[in-house]
């Protein structure tokens, strides 16, 4: 088994290694981007789409999510669905006409 | 007695008993730290004022701690590929490093915690110091986890190779994915807490 | 072959395994073997839902008699608790506190998933073990060490956790040492139940035996599977929310403490800025997911044992499925109508109220098959069936009774009253326990190689029915009054209360009679496992493949690794020789 992949491998590592220097330069440019203060929003839909890129360079590559199998992507996808409503969902309930402010 | 599909995929689901369980229990840690970046952004949305990151955190810092990160991940992903090429000598690099440099990394949260401590800045202070602590510190749990179970492959578990070295390389790389999920989980942190 | 009449259930050898012969603590203490877990599991929990259930007669005597002295137990429990035998209300609330946690977390699940799972559900899928055989020991022995830091958490100064099951920010956060333990306690129990999720997941995809598809599945393995997501996938926001208020009580920091806190007089100097509702929703995020978890296995175990006693196959077993898997999806999103009252605005408020009436949808197809089930069959009551037959109606009404909590105007009223205890322990008290009770009776055959006795089960079963309702059901005669949950004296020192607490006395004895109807069950679990009926591999005459194995079955437990090659319900088939075609025949 680990013989006939080898010549997979070798291409494999080119692309751990392009990967890798793709990560550097986004972290450079996110941090860089930090240094101009934009307005939070901005900010913030700026920093996430970076972070999502890298993020997903990683868990498309390195974690080799590219190529996985189709019951892998069932459980993250359904992960995923579930992560989004704990994320909006309770910011969305307060921001609902909520008499209470803490 | 022996379960199939432990080191051999199960032809229908083309997958081996562990890279389902790693996957499953990495679905469970993404609702955990789901969970506190919910958290993280009622907390911030409700409060009167918020500090930008690089007011209160040293950017520079943790700009380094996220390039380490990133390295290891490579260096990872490198230890397996090397397994997979039948190169035993080269996987202890390269996974000797991955260890190294996660210690690398909590070197630098202890010198950012500490200097933290030293001016009064702690996670009682204000809701952006607790966020923070409790964010990193839970993740900082799990490199410590991380590199726990990589130096048992190094070392002690690195015996499978020679009576099975197929398991051994599966076990390799779902804990290498347990590993790039930590620097993923970073990826978020970084920006979340140092940048905005 | 196996050995009939072993000493303990599930733990004979197969003599011709060729392995080593593992010492006492690693056969009986430490074995990764599934039924040994299983069974850990099943006993311990049966002896914390016991404890559980004691906890709670306690409470019932202030309810019943507030501000009496106690007779004897009164004198014992010490004047921090009991000061002259008279209930403090600080003990009621650790009492509370400690029964909700204990019978949910303790009890119900470590019974239905970690007991019935782990000893079912390899059995039913023809595999030799759970993918994981060391990490279900592990999960046991966390399990266990969250149950005994929950105990543990009595002995501290001030008591255990007091701040009721659900352990509502600000108060939990300004409680008591117990809360704390509670916390460690809460981090041990999820653990568990995360490392058990990823193992009855994994094998029940990868270990099943061929020829079994995912739609010849018994009824009870799409319970467990959805379960096991259900468990995955809620419980660590749970944990999150754990690690926080442990840094809010032990780190000083300030999560769900609001700015502006007085208590007792004095302001709270702490930094403020938090938010209480943060922990409500990271707290019921998990909890309603979790209450399926509570009622999915009880509606397996009641499908198998309806199927097996009609000698019928189940009415609209693919809609069952379907609903299943809807329902756990739908589960995630419907918690915040347990929030209504918390000043939510209407849009938010409508969305929850409708993704809670779509969810009970699934609920009723599930009810509405299992009772069409029992149509045109030839009914056997036996004990198992008696419990499982019961469930239906029983279920029913704690399911009917949810509907108007979740209409946001209707939950008005009745919200925190003791219609709201009322619905939820329908479900749980008849409905999940009386399904446990017959997944007990009925497996118990297969764990040991020896029936329970019919007359004994008998006995319990009608104590318990009986009882039952007269415990439950005024409590909605009294929540409908207006008397709130929680109320140490059960409502006695309001005057619109005074009509119905009477219902109090009622519903008290109602359950220490009860307590009386358990000691046939319990003697008889006992007595069985050495004079119980002898019986074979397949008593029940029963199709899925868990039968093939002997009874009880041996490390691996299959003599011959049986193939699936039907359905799981092949009752009555036409032309067939006997009234049943198991799964695994050929």
């Amino acid at each position: 088994m680990t013989t006939d992949h080898a010549v997979d491998i070798d291409k494999h590592v080119r692309i751990y290694i392009s990967v890798f220097v793709t990560l550097m330069v986004l972290t450079i440019v996110t941090v860089a981007i930090s240094r101009f203060h934009l307005p939070i929003h901005l900010a913030v839909t700026v920093a996430l789409i970076v972070a999502v890129i890298k993020g997903s360079l990683v868990a498309c590559y390195f974690m080799h999510l590219i190529s996985e199998k189709k019951l892998i992507y069932w459980v993250l996808g359904l992960t995923v669905a579930f992560f989004v409503v704990l994320l909006a969902l309770p910011v969305l309930t307060h921001s609902d006409g909520f008499w209470i402010r803490y | 007695m022996d379960i199939p599909y432990t080191v051999e995929a199960r032809p229908d689901t083309g997958l081996t008993n562990g890279k389902i369980g790693i996957w499953l229990f990495l679905a469970s840690e993404v609702m955990l730290f789901g969970a506190l970046f919910a958290s993280y952004i009622l907390i911030r949305t409700g409060a009167q004022t918020w500090p930008r990151g690089d007011t209160i955190l040293n950017v520079p810092l943790a700009t380094f701690n996220t390039i380490v990160l990133i390295t290891s991940s490579v260096t990872m992903v490198m230890a397996w590929a090397s397994l997979m090429r039948n190169r035993f000598g080269t996987f202890r690099i390269y996974m000797g490093a991955t260890v190294l440099l996660g210690g690398v990394f909590l070197v630098v949260k202890y010198f950012e915690y500490s200097h933290k401590f030293e001016t009064g800045l702690f996670p009682s202070k204000n809701n952006f110091l607790a966020i923070y602590f409790t964010l990193t510190g839970l993740h900082m749990l799990h490199v410590i986890g991380g590199m726990a179970v990589n130096a048992y492959f190094l070392f002690p578990g690195s015996k499978l190779w020679k009576t099975n070295p197929q398991w051994f390389t599966n076990r390799v790389e779902n804990s290498g994915l347990f590993w790039h999920f930590v620097d993923l989980v970073w990826i978020f942190l970084f920006p979340t807490l140092y940048l905005l | 072959m196996s050995q009939a009449g072993a000493v303990a259930p599930g733990k004979a050898h197969g003599a011709h395994e060729a392995h080593h012969e593992l010492g006492f603590w690693r056969s009986y203490v430490f074995s990764t073997d599934h039924k040994v877990i299983g069974i850990q599991y099943a006993v311990t929990g049966l002896l914390f839902l016991l404890f559980g259930f004691s906890l709670m007669m306690l409470m019932r005597w202030n309810l019943a008699y507030p501000g009496a002295a106690l007779p004897m137990l009164g004198r014992i429990l010490g004047d921090s608790r009991m000061p002259g035998g008279t209930m403090l209300p600080e003990f009621y609330n650790e009492l509370g506190a400690m029964h909700g946690t204990i019978m949910v977390f303790l009890g119900v699940v470590p019974l239905a998933v970690g007991g019935f799972g782990n000893f079912v559900l390899p059995l039913q899928i023809g595999a030799p073990d759970m993918a994981f055989p060391k990490l279900n020991m592990l999960s046991y022995w966390s399990f266990f060490l969250g149950g005994v830091t929950m105990l543990l958490s009595f002995l501290v100064p001030g008591g255990g956790a007091q701040s009721g099951w659900t352990s509502y920010t600000p108060l939990s956060d300004i409680a008591g040492m117990g809360q704390t333990v509670w916390l460690f306690g809460m981090v041990f129990l999820i653990t568990s139940s995360l490392l058990g999720a990823v193992n009855f997941i994994t094998t029940t995809i990868q270990i099943r035996a061929k020829g079994l598809t995912f739609m010849r599945f018994p009824f009870f393995v799409w319970a467990q599977f959805v379960t096991a997501f259900l468990l995955l996938l809620a419980f660590p926001p749970l944990e999150a929310a754990a690690f926080m208020q442990l840094m809010d009580r032990l780190a000083g920091t300030s999560f769900f403490l609001p700015s502006g806190l007085v208590v007792s007089g004095q302001a709270l100097t702490n930094a403020g800025g938090g938010n209480p509702l943060l922990w409500q929703h990271l707290f019921w995020f998990l909890a309603h997911p979790e209450v399926y978890v509570l009622i999915l296995p009880a509606m397996g175990i009641v499908a198998e044992i309806i199927a097996n006693n009609t000698r019928k196959p189940l009415f609209g077993y693919r809609s069952m499925v379907g609903s299943l898997v809807f329902l756990g999806f739908m589960s995630f999103i419907v918690w915040a109508h347990h929030m209504f009252m918390t000043g939510m605005g209407t849009a938010m408020a409508t969305f929850f109220q409708t993704t809670t009436m779509i969810i009970s949808i699934p609920s009723v197809v599930i009810l509405t098959s299992l009772i069409i089930s029992l149509w045109g069959g030839s009914i056997r009551y036996n004990t198992p069936m008696l419990f499982a037959v019961a469930f239906l109606p029983m279920f029913g009404i704690g399911g009917l009774t949810g509907l108007p909590l979740g209409l946001n105007a209707a939950d008005i009223p009745l919200h925190d009253t003791y219609y709201v205890i009322a619905h939820f322990h329908y479900v749980v008290a008849p409905g999940t326990i009386f399904a446990l009770f017959a997944g007990v009776y009925y497996w118990f055959p297969k764990a040991t190689g020896r029936k329970m006795s019919e007359k004994l089960g008998v006995i319990h079963f009608i104590g318990s029915f009986i009882c039952m309702n007269v415990v439950f059901m005024p409590m909605f005669l009294i929540g409908l009054a207006g008397v709130s949950r929680r109320l140490f004296d059960g409502g006695q020192g309001y005057a619109f209360a005074q009509p119905v607490l009477h219902l109090n006395v009622i519903s008290s004895w109602g359950a220490w009679i009860m307590a009386l109807f358990q000691i046939p069950f319990i003697f008889n679990f006992f007595w069985s496992i050495r004079h119980g009926e002898k019986v074979g591999d397949n008593p029940w005459e029963a199709t899925t493949l868990e039968w093939a194995a002997p009874s009880p079955p041996p490390h691996g437990n299959f003599v011959v690794v049986p193939e699936a090659h039907r359905g799981p319900y092949e009752y009555s088939v036409p032309g067939a020789a006997k009234d049943f075609v198991p799964q695994y025949e050929v």
